[in-house]
């Protein structure tokens, strides 16, 4: 095995023990990134001060220093400031902007000692499902180079996946960690709205953007939100409650947990191939001990509507500070996607037409948060496929926007109501293209589902298996 | 024709908070080096984000008490959004259909009560200097804490609109929140003009916004000559066009700066980066408890407790400073010199304040009534008053003459005593001595 292979966990045990040094782990992920340049998965690789940072991580190893990221290696979704780093949100519009400040989690995590080994594409602006959308080029599938990995925390996905860094920031606004996540067969967190300072991240949609990562598999994920979680005074957003350690439960498994599938979202055009996974899901965590039951989640239908009205609104707002007076490059670097959102969400805010669209949509976000309040009075948590179909070719819905949009069906309502959601491998198709599902619980229920995730992991060990890179 | 004039004003009072509405920066920038007092929350900067400033929304709530309004229980802020280069983020975070405050008034001289419509917390834009061809930002002011207060459309004419004025501006320099500096900008206003032909009740059809006042002269001129610009246009049976105007001091009239037929679409949405704010009502009051004493209240009081005429109050309690003062000096008689025949009258004291122009920061309260004390508490007597008192006095004391003309110089504290006397009341000695010199030299 590769040391770029490991998981956290691993790799600070093998740091522990001098089994090897966070120079020579950072060296192989560095080694990976420039070996596999086609998936595109970084826009901005820091090699030099990676390797600076790894040795300084290995000289205060050697001082008997522990800090829980020391010398491990992660990489961060080009949406995260980084001061004095490139952060381009994979949009020319920032093509040469270099923040003056840290994002609140890239402080946090620095502080723990990781070493940023780079920046990850994405969809630009975090506007995309497939990882296309970036004006820094398509990032691939290393299951597939054909197919998409997933947007719009693509690069971050595919650099867990690839084994380019041992975890990645992401964020997830409609399904932008879960989606590239089940297509990468990696875990991928969106906590609950609130929960991570968005603080330092360009923000998308504010109401709705969530800020977690990418691991390669669950402990690592409750590792690092054991990090990033917490109330920021920066963040007026950031929820009160302390943050807890939450690989506390990962190890109660499933017996006689109470788990949810929502009937509206076991649809009759959901692909077979994930149908089967998933079914075959429900029936591991059943031999596990878990009741299951069906729930139903009546304005899931409506999800998507209300999703495609607030989160516009809200970019085009949060789009307006690139007016061209700073930054460097002005409005007509926006890409076409940008520019669909900014009229989008311009039209739906106008007088007038306020009430008929905005107001609408805010009074089904209430009722879609009633409908998750309401399942889990019933039953302890949610679980659902991630993504309707299979990864799909690069460029095969690039031109119907709203074929694109669809894909966000099942991830979209977790980010309406505000709950978190687990993304984790359920297997692949027989073309061996990965195959995640979700599991979703109400607000602030993260060690409840890596408890979840974990006994499902444990049982099937899907994230064992790599690409053929 | 005759028309009626109806006015409505809305004011901008920057408050003097140590930090910025949105960030910890320092709010504090007139006259300071630009763009020193930054950061990537003032300065729009991407991901930065928005915490309000609880003391500045505790000071808008204050205001809003102050003038009588409704607090909300629930409020929010929203965005605003428009395009300007002083505006970093492309909106302003300002509030729109939930304000803290809303429906109080100001209560005029002549008993008119002028309907605040709502009183709201927002922020301040960055400054934009032009020099030639560049505009230059400054966004030391960018995020500086910022209350708009908004009236019906109440006023009459310009005379009711600068009493208006003077009382809000008396009012939050009251209660400490804001300097209200007109010529600093922490005070600035815009007032809404328009005219209707007098036997008709409906509002007008237009209004006239004036922009760049920054003196309450100006905005009485300004006021007077659109009145002027505007009848002569509905004399001419036309309308006046619905639109922006500046106030351009230099040439003493308005200017027509945009038109606004068609209102600029805001595009105000509730800012999701700031949680709703609710409001207890043990909050509110704990608002109102911290308010110090109004200019109404104290000027009644000053009526009621010092038995002072209502012109003497008025002056008194125009500046807070000014009665601060007052009120020491008395405290001073009361309780520091305890003397009844040093007694100094709260009327007297009144009148060395507003005859003498006192210098608040140069004299204490202490040194300036020990001044008065030594000056005789008097000159309440004329001069021809004196002379009349001392020529009874010398007719009676012919004796008294002879002395002192005989060098018995010392004769002449005889003589004050008795004009005293005669006069029946304290009088300045140095001035009767003066004055019995100038006779007895003769």
């Amino acid at each position: 095995m590769n040391l770029n292979q490991l998981t956290i966990k691993e790799a600070k045990e093998g740091l522990k023990n001098k089994k090897l040094s966070s120079f020579e782990l950072t060296k192989a992920c560095l080694k990976q990134i420039n070996k596999n340049k086609d998936l595109n998965a970084f826009i901005t690789v820091c090699e030099k001060e990676a390797l600076e940072q790894a040795k300084k991580a290995d000289e205060l190893i050697s001082k008997r220093q522990d800090l829980p990221l020391l010398g491990i290696p992660i990489a961060l979704k080009d949406l995260f400031s980084t001061k004095e780093i490139r952060t381009t949100a994979a949009s020319k519009v920032l093509e040469n902007f270099i923040p003056q400040y840290n994002a609140t989690v890239v402080e946090k995590i620095k502080n723990a000692g990781a070493i940023i080994v780079g920046k990850t594409n994405l969809d630009a602006w975090a506007h995309g499902s497939s990882g296309e959308n970036s004006d820094f080029g398509p990032t691939k599938n290393p299951w597939n180079k054909e197919c998409v990995p997933g947007g719009s925390s693509s690069g971050s996905a595919v650099s867990v996946a690839s084994d380019m860094c041992l975890a990645a920031t992401g964020t997830d606004t409609g399904g932008s960690i879960r989606l590239p996540a089940s297509f990468n067969n990696i875990v991928g967190l969106k906590p609950t709205y609130g929960r991570v300072s968005r603080y330092g991240i360009i923000a998308m949609a504010s109401s709705l953007d969530s800020i977690g990562h990418f691991t390669k598999n669950v402990e690592d994920s409750a590792l690092l939100l054991n990090i990033t979680a917490g109330k920021d005074p920066l963040d007026a957003t950031t929820l009160p409650n302390p943050a807890e350690d939450y690989t506390k439960n990962l190890n109660k498994g499933v017996k006689g947990l109470k788990i949810g599938i929502p009937r509206e979202f076991v649809t009759a055009d959901l692909d077979k191939e994930v149908k089967s996974a998933f079914e075959k899901s429900i029936e591991v965590l059943k031999s596990l001990g878990a009741q299951i039951s069906e729930i139903s989640l009546p304005y899931t239908e409506y999800g998507i509507a209300a999703y495609y009205i607030i989160q516009p609104s809200e970019v085009s707002s949060n789009l307006g500070r690139y007016d061209g007076i700073r930054y460097g490059n002005d409005r007509s670097s926006f890409g076409d996607e940008a520019k669909r959102r900014i009229m989008l969400g311009t039209f739906t805010l106008s007088s007038g037409y306020y009430d008929a669209y905005y107001k609408k949509a805010m009074a089904v976000r209430t009722l879609i948060k009633k409908d998750f309040d309401n399942a889990f009075q019933k039953v302890d948590a949610l679980i659902s496929p991630v993504c309707p179909t299979l990864p799909w070719k690069l460029g095969e819905k690039i031109n119907d926007p709203l074929k694109m949009y669809l894909s966000d069906a099942l991830t979209v309502t977790v980010n309406i109501a505000g709950i978190p959601s687990l993304s984790v491998p359920a297997g692949f198709s027989k073309n061996k293209l990965p195959i995640g599902i979700q599991i979703m619980g109400k607000q602030l229920s993260e060690s409840l589902l890596f408890q979840i995730g974990n006994a499902f992991e444990k049982q099937t060990n899907f994230y064992k298996q790599k690409p053929n890179l | 024709m005759k028309y009626r004039t109806i006015i409505g004003l809305e004011v901008h009072v920057e408050l003097k908070t140590k930090s910025k509405m949105f960030c910890s920066c320092s709010a504090d920038y007139f006259g300071k080096k630009p763009n020193t007092h930054t950061c990537p929350v003032c300065l729009g900067l991407p991901g930065a984000l928005p915490v309000p400033n609880k003391k500045a929304i505790d000071w808008c709530v204050m205001i809003g008490q102050a003038l009588n309004c409704e607090i909300a229980d629930v409020s929010k802020f929203d965005r605003k959004n428009y395009f300007y280069p002083d505006l970093p983020k492309g909106y302003q975070i300002s509030q729109y259909d939930q304000p803290f405050c809303k429906k109080g008034f100001i209560e005029l001289s002549n008993g008119k009560k002028i309907g605040i419509t709502r009183v709201h917390m927002e922020e301040d834009t960055a400054k934009l200097t032009h020099q030639g061809e560049s505009s230059l930002v400054d966004f030391n002011r960018s995020g500086v804490p910022l209350v708009e207060i908004v009236t019906e459309p109440d006023f009459g004419n310009a005379k009711e609109v600068v009493e208006y004025l003077k009382k809000l501006q008396q009012i939050v320099r009251y209660l400490g929140v804001s300097d209200a500096n007109m010529e600093r900008g922490d005070m600035r206003l815009e007032p809404n003009i328009s005219l209707q032909e007098e036997n008709t009740k409906e509002l007008p059809k237009y209004k006239v916004e004036v922009k760049n006042i920054n003196s309450f002269r100006f905005v009485e001129k300004a006021i007077e000559y659109e009145i002027k610009r505007q009848s002569e246009i509905l004399n001419s049976k036309e309308m006046p066009i619905q639109e922006t105007r500046g106030w351009n001091e230099i040439k003493n009239k308005t200017m027509s700066q945009r038109t606004k037929e068609e209102a600029q679409d805001y595009r105000y949405f509730p800012e999701p980066d700031i949680p709703p704010l609710h409001f207890n009502r043990s909050e509110i009051s704990n608002i109102k408890a911290q308010m110090p004493e109004l200019p109404n209240a104290k000027f009644e009081r000053f009526l009621k407790d010092y038995g002072l005429t209502e012109y003497d109050a008025e002056i008194l309690t125009r500046e807070v400073e000014t009665a601060k003062f007052f009120e020491e000096a008395i405290g001073i008689v009361k309780n520091q010199i305890k003397n009844p025949d040093l007694e100094v009258s709260p009327k007297t004291i009144a009148n060395w304040i507003i005859n003498k122009k006192i210098d608040f920061n140069r004299i204490s309260p202490y040194e300036f009534i020990k001044q008065i004390i030594l000056a005789g508490q008097v000159p309440l007597i004329t001069e021809i008053e004196l002379e009349k008192i001392i020529g009874i006095v010398l007719n009676r004391n012919q004796k008294a003459i002879e002395d002192y003309k005989n060098g018995k110089t010392n004769v002449i504290m005889f003589l004050i005593g008795r004009v005293m006397k005669e006069a029946k009341q304290k009088l300045d000695v140095k001035l009767i001595k003066e004055t019995l010199e100038n006779y007895l030299k003769k």
